[in-house]
């Protein structure tokens, strides 16, 4: 893994962006693109980067952005993948979406799918803070079980989609799971799929202070206690073979215990009724248990 | 050297985009556009056009993969019709917004319930506040020359506006007729490289497209959409004596009139309707009947002046619409009522919905319209809307 002092100087987010404090897309973007350095081009649908980058006619990301709407980051990309191919361009610069949770696995999903059959060459990152946090923190189909929202006012009462399998299953290159809270992690993650050629999917969980209603210096705490206690799974699948990463594959094979759940959902004021509501909460844990068996499947241990 | 082949309207508009060679082409399939996006890959896989040819998933995905791909600063080109238009919609907003300059030819189809594949103009009349340039095609070779023409357009540095033409199914789509085609290098003089000189996605002049504006912005961006329709009203006169003085062929300006010079009712259309009423209008002429026809070419930049000089010296319009704003009438009554309001030749305006999904309107249809204008110019005022041809 990179040493801190080996990240690149260059920041390709500038001060005096527009993000909420505390919060840990910026974290994500940050690191994405000190991996993929200059020679980038972004394109965002309608998500919390819309305005974190700035409002005209100022901007405070330093890369080309194209700026497209809510269901087409796919599609947006698919025109500048063929365009940068037209031009001879498409080995020297990396295109990338970064789309929300929301446009991912819900209203973009279908460009997303198209995108990735196609076999078209790019990096689709989906930042994930689990709800429609721009419009103010409307469930998604990424919101977990049990979760509060503006329109799940009780909790929701589903499980999330499991968005990552779903495109590692288009037969795509590389899909990654990772997280904010491992900045490494995510410079690690980009530098490697910066170098495959094809769809590249990888999504960061993004804890939200805004939205999750915890205190906003406790961003990369939050993310490490999701992966600890086994509530955000951490792996990738590159060619045919899945792997777990970081402290997920340690709980994996055994060499650290996943702390409790409690410890993660209990600072956390979007899960004030599932703490209330025993039956919500074993629910809520079922569905993660489910998740770790298919993925203990999947890797093969 | 130009060839003539036997095309159908859809295969005219795949050849221009062959003429045209966009670097970039986008686009789903939809009856009865298909034909356009099955000869466009027979050409593509055929090696006779070098584009990036896109297969999306959707005509939404088709004008978001466009957009993307003119941001880089190249030409591109789809195709669509009815369903597919109106799924894009939000799409045609985003690509007029951005002043991307995409061609499009519109294949003209009813909207459903009930299915119906036949031609009607409310799939593209209800796109008319996208940003997008209108024209609306009479014939085959009409197609393709005008695709030509609105590349020249849209890419022009003072417009960059996104283009498309309009024909009507399968009385266009799907009906051949001898045209002239032309290679792309025949077409150079009169069609060059797009050059883009405004913004493009590149990482050596990093620069943002699309991101938040604030009511500080917003309304002179809107009004920079307008200067550009502005800007192709000039140009238009100019592009089309330029392909004329090229290629030796005209289809008229804004609007391609008939026999108007001394006419006393003008019966206004659009699309093959259009080239129907100059057979109207002939025989009419033959009886001493003082017709005219004028067909609405370009709907938008929409040509205020030219319809406020057909009124002065006309008594009476006649304005057959192949479509219908529910609630009011179709969308050219209201638009050139509105343009003779703007002015001092006040005439009365009759409009009439005819035609609507398909339903055959003939050359004896016309010409009754046209004998009803001249009662409403005897009576000084136009009646209520006709349905004409409405069964019931």
């Amino acid at each position: 893994m990179v040493k801190v002092k080996e990240l690149p100087r260059e920041e390709y987010i500038e001060r005096g962006h527009a993000a909420c404090g505390g919060c840990g897309a910026t974290i994500a973007i940050r690191h994405a693109l000190k991996a993929l350095g200059g020679n980038t081009i972004l394109t965002v649908p309608a998500c919390c980067m819309s305005v974190i980058q700035g409002l005209y006619p100022k901007n405070g990301l330093s890369i080309p952005v194209l700026n497209t709407a809510f269901m087409t980051s796919g599609a947006a990309a698919s025109g500048i993948a063929a365009g940068l191919k037209h031009l001879g361009k498409d080995k020297e610069i990396n295109l990338m979406a970064w789309a929300g949770d929301g446009g991912t696995y819900d209203i973009g999903i279908q460009a997303l799918s198209g995108a990735a059959e196609r076999q078209t060459n790019f990096i689709y990152t989906c930042y994930n803070n689990a709800a429609y946090g721009n419009t103010g923190m409307q469930r998604s189909g990424a919101t977990p079980y049990g979760s509060y929202s503006t329109t799940t006012p009780t909790g929701k009462r589903q499980h999330r989609k499991p968005m990552a399998r779903i495109m590692a299953e288009h037969g795509i290159p590389y899909t990654g799971v990772i997280s904010a809270a491992y900045p490494r992690l995510i410079y690690d993650t980009y530098k490697k799929a910066k170098d495959i050629v094809g769809t590249r999917f990888i999504e960061i969980h993004i804890p939200c202070p805004t939205g999750w209603r915890y205190p906003t210096w406790d961003t990369v705490n939050m993310g490490k206690l999701a992966v600890e206690s086994g509530a955000w799974i951490m792996w990738e699948r590159e060619g045919d073979e899945y792997r777990f990463l970081g402290r997920s594959k340690l709980i994996a094979e055994g060499k650290v215990q996943r702390k409790p759940l409690i410890d993660w959902i209990k600072p956390q004021g979007r899960f004030r009724f599932l703490l209330k509501d025993p039956g919500m909460m074993a629910e809520y844990e079922r569905g993660i248990e489910r998740e770790w068996e298919i993925m203990k499947r999947l890797v093969g241990c | 050297m130009p060839k003539v082949v036997s095309v159908s309207g859809n295969h005219a508009a795949a050849w221009a985009a062959r003429t045209a060679e966009p670097a970039v082409i986008a686009a789903y399939p939809i009856t009865p556009q298909t034909t356009i996006v099955e000869k466009i890959a027979d050409f593509v896989e055929g090696g006779e056009l070098s584009s990036q040819y896109v297969r999306v998933e959707s005509e939404h995905s088709a004008m978001a993969a466009c957009i993307g791909a003119s941001a880089l600063g190249l030409r591109t080109f789809t195709a669509t019709s009815s369903h597919g238009l109106a799924l894009m919609h939000e799409m045609l907003h985003w690509a007029g917004r951005a002043r991307l300059p995409i061609v499009m030819p519109v294949v003209n189809r009813a909207m459903g319930p009930p299915w119906n594949i036949w031609t009607d103009h409310t799939d593209s009349m209800s796109q008319r506040d996208t940003g997008w340039i209108q024209f609306y095609a009479s014939n085959n070779q009409e197609v393709y020359d005008t695709v030509l023409m609105l590349f020249r357009l849209s890419e022009d540095p003072k417009v960059l506006l996104p283009s498309m033409v309009c024909l009507d199914a399968f009385i266009l789509s799907h009906t051949f007729t001898p045209t002239t085609v032309y290679e792309h290098k025949e077409i150079r003089d009169f069609l060059p490289d797009y050059k883009a000189g405004h913004w493009k996605l590149d990482p050596k002049d990093p620069m943002a497209t699309g991101n938040i504006a604030g009511p500080e912005y917003y309304y002179e961006l809107s009004y920079a959409i307008h200067e550009g329709f502005e800007a192709a009203r000039k140009l238009i006169p100019r592009v089309v004596r330029e392909f004329e003085k090229h290629f030796g062929r005209s289809h008229g300006g804004f609007i391609d009139t008939s026999r108007c010079e001394d006419a006393e009712v003008i019966l206004w259309a659009m699309g093959t309707m259009g080239e129907e009423a100059t057979l109207a209008v002939e025989n009419l002429r033959q009886q001493g009947i003082a017709a005219g026809s004028a067909r609405l070419r370009v709907f938008r930049p929409f040509p205020v002046e030219q319809i406020q000089k057909l009124a002065s010296k006309a008594k009476a319009f006649v304005v057959v619409d192949r479509s219908l704003s529910y609630g009011h009438t179709g969308g050219q009554a209201t638009e050139i009522r509105s343009a003779l309001y703007r002015g001092n030749n006040r005439i009365p305006v009759q409009g009439v919905v005819a035609g609507l999904g398909g339903r055959d309107v003939t050359q004896t249809d016309l010409e009754k319209l046209i004998q009803v204008g001249f009662d409403v110019a005897d009576k000084g005022e136009a009646g209520p809307e006709i349905f004409y041809g409405l069964k019931r």
